[in-house]
């Protein structure tokens, strides 16, 4: 290699370990991350978003990656480089961090003494007893020194915490370990919907690519509930959900799963089995009703009924009367309600019965008391399935992150020298963060060593 | 409801803070300095009372939530977390006169939230019914509160410096009592010291919740994107310390663009941006 390519490899690696270009890409980062929030994003792109811009703008902002810009080629060209920023520059410096973390300057140079802050102490007694003392003393009140002898002084260092040095390699090798495991989430794993109408089983998802994915085993929804708050004042249920829930089954080769016999699904509590995990998400009528079941009670002989109605027939009740849905309604706030017409002797009565009440009818005062039980609609539960072999990468790194970040931040690697010579010694201290306190702890600590020589 | 009303007390308290701090960045007298601090301090421990207290209403109404599920709550949240950074940053520096460029932050969240949001207790949707809603919740706020102090603390920095080179600031003018600037510039450091942590662990628990809810620990979603830009912005100014040319001013003002991104991740992205937060309906 010529001296030329020689400096012009080593511009191009300075360039790579350079914290302009760590700061300039975090700016570009935070920037061009703008643009996904305001464009619509792929697959979650309205319809009706086409009409609001121009074929122009549609097919640039096509070109650019816009509509996928976190998938775009430059997106994750700006990461990749982000990414080789941050392992050149470690390499560059964790060697010297090292170094200086292993073999400590156990001997202050004259440039360091110039410039940490120095006390001095006079002392007395000879100077081997002197030193016994001073090891003595730092090791009780800081930590053990090292001592080294040159000529007729010692030398004594003594340090703690020098490990914390490495706490932003931590930081950073994290980031690196979070995107190991985005990646082999995203090379291994997949995220699908499936929606399963109660009482049937599954036995493949939809992934959001569209490609249809079998899981290996079978999922039956046995039932699908959902509860709601009641409406502020007491009155009715509102229409705000509290829970929903689906109650499943896995089977596979045909045999029922141990302990995913009935497991219940709620939001906020996923299900897991052979890592595929299911989330409740959604929920929804499979099919309009067509039978309306009621539960009639005969006051005055306590016997209760159960009828089938289906609208536009007549069914006949054992006190000889007959009974019909005439109307049925599904307001928000009220429910399904049905509109039933008795006729027989006298004249026909019309009444409603809501589904969400069940004890309302008592108060119409007739003889006979209907409830409605329920309908054979069925519900359909929707579930969100996700497979993902790297999440535990990521939190592994999300936890080096936040333990990098506080030895980063809020350890300090405190160093303490003291040159001793005959009568006299002078104490030198450095911490490599929170100056003020270590100001504070290195003057009590010579008020210490002050006291107790003489 | 008590706690209601004990919210409206809080505001006057601040307002009262706010005003102490004002006279005394114009009269330097250190009585009044003080007694903005202690207004201060009443007016938060009336606060806390109250946050506890509407916890319990909503156990008593049945719906028994974490004060901290809409917009009303988290301002109210946000206005608390902002006096506690300040009071302990004033406890450890006693550099009153930053309470003339924090407190009004606080004030601004109480008086807005008391006169213009629905203080309603709400019932959560099942989504939002985690626990995880408490520890991300808490964590972003104190961070973001951090934010907001850093950025007092820069705008301080910024009159400052610019008096200085101008040398116009002659002993006992206005600015006399600000703290040096070495010291304004360690503060605002300090500040974000304590709110990067935190703002990452705030992302962090969201991811997780994200993830126990429903299976993707990170969607792009303009929330989430957001707070990671704040957090880019912030990991500059961390950065910029290391780098000639990046000290001081600039990096006074990346701490102000980060305190303007983080209003504009916390409100801008319900108010002007879609998303999946609790707080878009307001
Ligand atoms: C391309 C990416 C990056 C590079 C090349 C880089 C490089 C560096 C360097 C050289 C230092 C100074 C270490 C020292 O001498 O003490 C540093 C400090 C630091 N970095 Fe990074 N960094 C990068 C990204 C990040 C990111 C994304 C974070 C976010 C958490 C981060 C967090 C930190 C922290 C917390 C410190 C310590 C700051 C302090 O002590 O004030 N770095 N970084």
């Amino acid at each position: 290699m010529s001296a030329n390519e020689r400096s012009f490899m080593q511009r191009i690696w300075d360039f790579f370990c350079s914290l302009k270009l760590t700061i300039s890409l975090l700016i570009t980062l935070a920037i061009t991350s703008i643009i996904g929030t305001i464009i619509p994003q792929f697959p979650n792109i309205d319809e009706r978003y086409w009409g609001t811009i121009s074929p122009t703008k549609k097919a640039l902002y096509e070109q650019l990656g816009f509509f996928d810009m976190y998938h775009s080629w430059w997106f994750l060209a700006l990461l990749a480089l982000f990414t080789v920023n941050l392992i050149a520059c470690s390499i560059k410096r964790l060697p010297h961090v090292f170094t200086f973390v292993s073999t400590p300057a156990t001997i202050l140079s004259e440039a360091q003494q110039k410039i940490f802050p120095a006390r001095d102490l006079k002392l007395t007694g000879s100077l081997e007893e002197n030193k016994q003392c001073l090891v003595n003393l730092l090791s009780k009140e800081f930590a053990a020194p090292v001592v080294t002898q040159v000529d007729h002084h010692y030398h004594l260092f003594a340090q703690k915490t020098p490990w914390c040095r490495l706490g932003v390699y931590v930081v950073h090798f994290s980031i690196v370990v979070i995107f190991v495991g985005a990646i082999i989430g995203s090379l291994f794993g997949y995220k699908g919907f499936v929606a399963i109408v109660e009482g049937e089983t599954v036995n493949a998802i939809q992934a959001r690519n569209g490609k249809t994915i079998p899981l290996g085993f079978e999922v039956r929804c046995d039932q699908f509930t959902v509860s709601f708050y009641d409406a502020p004042g007491g009155g009715g249920p509102s229409k705000m959900p509290k829970e929903f829930k689906s109650i499943v089954t896995l089977t596979e080769n045909g045999r029922e799963v141990p302990g995913y016999k009935h497991a219940r699904l709620i939001v906020n509590e996923p299900l897991t089995y052979k890592g595929i995990t299911f989330y409740q998400s959604s929920y929804g009528q499979a099919n309009d009703p067509a039978a309306f079941f009621f539960a009639v009670r005969n006051r005055e002989n306590g016997k209760v009924e159960q009828v089938t109605l289906r609208p536009g027939a007549q069914t006949r009740l054992t006190d000889g009367r007959s009974v019909s849905i005439v109307d049925l309604t599904d307001e928000p706030g009220e429910g399904l309600a049905a509109t039933l017409q008795v006729t027989g002797a006298g004249e026909p009565q019309f009444f409603k019965v809501y589904k969400e009440q069940p004890s309302l009818d008592e108060l119409r005062g007739d003889r006979l008391v209907f409830t409605f039980t329920g309908t054979d609609a069925r519900m359909y539960t929707g579930l969100q399935v996700a497979k993902d072999p790297g999440v535990w990468v990521v939190w592994i790194g999300c936890i080096m992150m936040c333990l990098g970040l506080c030895i980063a931040f809020f350890m300090s690697h405190k160093r303490v020298w003291i040159v001793l010579s005959p009568g006299h010694a002078r104490v030198f201290g450095n911490a490599s963060k929170n100056q003020p306190a270590f100001q504070a702890e290195f003057e009590a600590l010579v008020e210490k060593l002050h006291s107790q020589n003489i | 409801m008590l706690s209601a009303k004990l919210f409206n007390i809080t505001t006057i308290f601040y307002m009262a803070s706010t005003l102490a701090f004002f006279v005394y960045l114009a009269g330097r007298n250190n009585r009044i300095g003080l007694s903005g601090s202690i207004l201060a301090w009443i007016g938060f421990a009336v606060q806390t009372v109250a946050t506890g207290l509407r916890w319990k209403e909503s156990y008593d109404m049945g719906l028994g939530h974490a004060p901290l599920s809409n917009l009303y709550e988290s301002v109210v949240f946000f206005a608390w977390s902002i006096v506690l950074i300040f009071g302990i940053i004033d406890a450890k520096y006693k550099y009153r006169v930053i309470g003339a460029f924090v407190m009004p932050f606080a004030l601004l969240g109480m008086t807005w939230a008391q006169l213009y949001l629905p203080a309603d207790i709400n019932p959560l949707m099942p989504a939002l019914q985690s626990n995880w809603l408490t520890y991300h919740v808490i964590t972003c706020f104190l961070g973001y509160a951090a934010f907001a102090v850093a950025c007092g603390v820069s705008i301080m920095y910024l009159i400052k410096a610019r008096s200085e080179a101008e040398g116009s600031d002659a002993a006992g003018g206005l600015l006399s009592i600000f703290p040096p600037t070495r010291v304004l510039d360690e503060l605002n450091y300090k500040a974000i010291m304590v709110g990067f942590p935190l703002l990452t662990l705030g992302i962090i628990t969201g991811a997780a919740w994200a993830n126990y809810a429903w299976g993707t620990y990170w969607s792009w979603d303009p929330k989430e994107t957001w707070s990671l830009i704040v957090w880019f912005i912030y990991a500059a100014f961390l950065h910029a310390r290391f780098t000639k040319g990046w000290v001081g001013k600039r990096a006074a003002w990346l701490s102000i663009i980060g305190f303007v991104a983080t209003i504009f991740c916390y409100l801008g992205v319900n108010l002007l941006l879609s998303g999946l937060h609790s707080y878009g309906g307001m």
